[in-house]
């Protein structure tokens, strides 16, 4: 190799090692740390750690019900997310799409929940869920529907229901925002050609508007499996994860186990299990979009 | 804590013009952010010269076995600098000193000794609305002392629209120092540390009984509607609100309930007897304590701070602005009417910090959330009782 292409080389990494020593510093030496730490029994505190090999693991995988139940109910917010809440965004922002009256004032509105703190978010909707002086409640009295009243974070019927609503509510704006952004994306001449063309509403979203939007329908619904998945602050300052385990998440175990039983190792298992299984889901999502386009 | 910076900082200020020695003191909250926070400074060697250690004794032993506590044994029974007589340990209370020692052949190995001082004393006990229970026609002196005048209470007030009980019951810390009131005073301390153990089973029918108070109390419609998940700032102020009769919180309460509703007509009381065989014990001695640095180049003018910080002036001095007991005995004479009614029941304390042996929190946790899954109807005390066995049996196999 002549001096030249020697200094070509050096110069090309050195202008990518900015990049590779923040990515090592905070992605793969963390990540690297946390399974040297899955694979110990470390208490969190004690300078001594010792290896106990794959057993955090194992007794994860086959012997903590309560993990895969906390996975289980983090799975049921996430679905309800990604349908109802990207649906609600999806409507909202195909309304603000087109030319109406005070469009911007609706996506201040829109985009407020998502930028306010998941425990003042939670606080909230505890007095609005109160089970004596709730403003839900005594809704629902006034209409005469007054039987379904009741304390409604504690009621394991409906703990995990009015969890995920409140989680949708926060978290509708992100969604609003960027599936806004991709529908003002699209050409209006498009919309124009299909019209003159006497295609209806239905068939110009069919048509048109939902082939050329996959790729924001792709990311939306990574960004609300992703996020969902990791639902921390707003149980914290609901329910607590009760009653019993109704509403707890991956998060929630993984923090209890790790501060409330000082078992920082198993704990560090658990980030390692959870983290695998969202890297698969989000494999899964990038491959089904892949797909997608090709049709 | 954090409620408390405003009286640190005069004491710090006061320290500092008396002596020349800078003290600042640093406060956070939540107190898991402390919790981690302190272990993080632990891990880089950045601990400051005096700090609390929260969390279990489990994690104290750790901190003292890691070689970052150092031990005030020899401080606590020297005498004051200068004189012939009067030892640090003689002025504080011995309870509240208790939860920072380890006894000889203490589960933990550590060595036995003092490893914390006191700030203040706490008791963790009931409170209940005099105003309500004028209101509801009775004795607003005279609150329940038994089980059954407990029940029957409940029923009157129930009668009037007046809600029961309220507690944080969503932090299950609060739920594991309720029940175990009960089982003391039900069963008795050994048979309670024979069940940590493993010599006695969580069916037996003592603890099978201690989880049935739950479903009375439940059938009875004592509980404000949400306590199960309730934070217990929101059962604070519900409490505080008028909007219930009785609630279990710790003396800390005080000065709570002084901000949400000066004029709130309340008294403290022992949780009701269940049984007459055994005292009522609940969870009080040392609410906050501090530590030295094992690690500090400057560990005798932090103890020399701390002797400062528990001395009569300083004491009465917090006492007063914080509405906390005091370590110091001798500044309990300027406590406040109803902070005396909550040291009137110090001689019925104990502490997860004092007891000869403790539970795995796994087995503590599937206690507490089965008596959460008791309260909202799902399961009965036996199938409590059951699965909180199972996990008894699956950690002692560990």
């Amino acid at each position: 190799m002549n001096p030249q292409k020697i200094r070509n080389v050096v110069g090309n990494y050195i202008f990518i090692l900015p990049a590779a020593l923040l990515f090592f510093t905070f992605s793969l030496y963390p990540f690297a740390k946390v399974f040297q730490l899955s694979i110990t029994n470390w208490d969190g505190i004690s300078p001594e750690m010792n290896y106990v090999g794959l057993a955090n693991f194992k007794d994860l995988l086959f012997d903590n019900p309560v993990f895969w139940l906390s996975m289980r109910n983090a799975f049921f917010v996430t679905l309800l997310a990604l349908v109802v809440q990207n649906l609600l965004a999806l409507f909202l922002a195909l309304i603000c799409d087109r030319e109406i009256k005070g469009g911007n004032v609706y996506r201040v509105i829109f985009y407020l929940p998502p930028v306010l703190s998941g425990i003042v978010v939670g606080l909230i909707w505890n007095w609005i869920y109160d089970g004596s002086y709730g403003l839900l409640n005594h809704f629902l009295t006034f209409i005469g529907l007054g039987d379904l009243a009741r304390a409604w974070l504690s009621d394991s019927k409906t703990a995990l229901i009015s969890v995920a609503v409140i989680h949708m509510w926060k978290g509708f704006g992100w969604g609003f925002v960027i599936l806004l952004a991709g529908l003002q994306s699209i050409p209006r001449e498009l919309y124009e050609a299909a019209r003159v063309d006497g295609a209806n509403a239905w068939v110009v979203f069919r048509s048109i508007t939902a082939p050329l939007m996959i790729p924001v329908f792709i990311l939306v619904s990574i960004l609300t499996i992703l996020g969902t998945m990791q639902i921390f602050d707003i149980i914290i300052a609901t329910t607590g994860g009760g009653p019993g385990y109704h509403t707890e998440v991956p998060i929630t175990r993984i923090v209890s186990t790790m501060i409330g039983n000082s078992k920082f190792g198993y704990a560090c298992a658990m980030g390692v299990v959870f983290g695998l299984i969202l890297l698969a889901i989000s494999m899964v999502q990038i491959r089904v979009s892949k797909m997608m386009r090709q049709v | 804590m954090s409620d408390r910076e405003e009286a640190f900082d005069t004491l710090a200020k006061r320290y500092t013009e008396e002596t020349g020695v800078p003290v600042k003191f640093e406060l956070y909250a939540p107190s898991e952010a402390y919790a981690q926070r302190v272990k993080a400074s632990a891990q880089t060697n950045t601990l400051p010269d005096v700090f609390g250690v929260l969390g279990e004794k489990r994690d104290f032993a750790s901190f003292i076995n890691s070689g970052y506590v150092s031990e005030l044994t020899p401080d606590l029974v020297a005498n004051e600098p200068g004189k012939t007589t009067g030892t640090w340990e003689s002025v504080l209370f011995e309870k509240a000193l208790n939860v920072n020692r380890f006894t000889e052949g203490n589960e933990y190995n550590v060595k036995p000794g003092v490893y914390g001082i006191p700030l203040d004393v706490m008791t963790i006990q009931m409170v209940y609305n005099k105003s309500l229970y004028e209101k509801a026609g009775l004795d607003p002196n005279v609150p329940p002392a038994t089980w059954e005048e407990f029940m029957e209470h409940g029923r009157i007030l129930k009668t009037k629209g007046i809600p029961g009980f309220v507690s944080g019951f969503g932090e299950i810390w609060m739920i594991d120092a309720f029940a175990s009131n009960f089982a003391m005073n039900l069963m008795g301390q050994d048979k309670v540390f024979d069940t940590y153990r493993g010599k006695v089973a969580y069916t037996d029918p003592d603890w099978v009984r201690v989880l049935s108070l739950f479903k009375e109390m439940t059938e009875n419609g004592l509980f404000v509607d949400g306590t199960v998940t309730m934070v217990n700032k929101t059962a604070e102020q519900t409490f505080a609100n008028g909007r219930a009769a009785y609630a279990f919180n710790g003396s800390w309460c005080i000065n709570v309930y002084k901000g949400m509703n000066p004029g709130l007509n309340y008294g403290a009381m022992l949780p009701p007897k269940v049984a007459s065989t055994n005292p009522m014990l609940i969870w009080g001695g040392a609410g906050s304590s501090f530590v030295v640095n094992a690690k500090s180049t400057r560990r005798e003018a932090a103890v020399k701070f701390l002797r400062w910080l528990t001395d009569a002036p300083q004491q009465s001095y917090l006492a007063e602005q914080t509405v906390n007991l005091p370590s110091n005995k001798n500044s309990l004479k300027q406590i406040p009417p109803v902070l005396a009614q909550f040291a009137d029941d110090m001689e019925n304390t104990t502490h997860p910090n004092v007891y000869p042996v403790h539970e795995s929190p796994v087995v503590s946790e599937a206690f507490d959330k089965g008596i959460q899954s008791i309260l909202i109807g799902e399961k009965t005390p036996e199938a409590v009782a059951a699965e909180v066995q199972k996990a008894k049996e699956k950690e002692s196999r560990k």
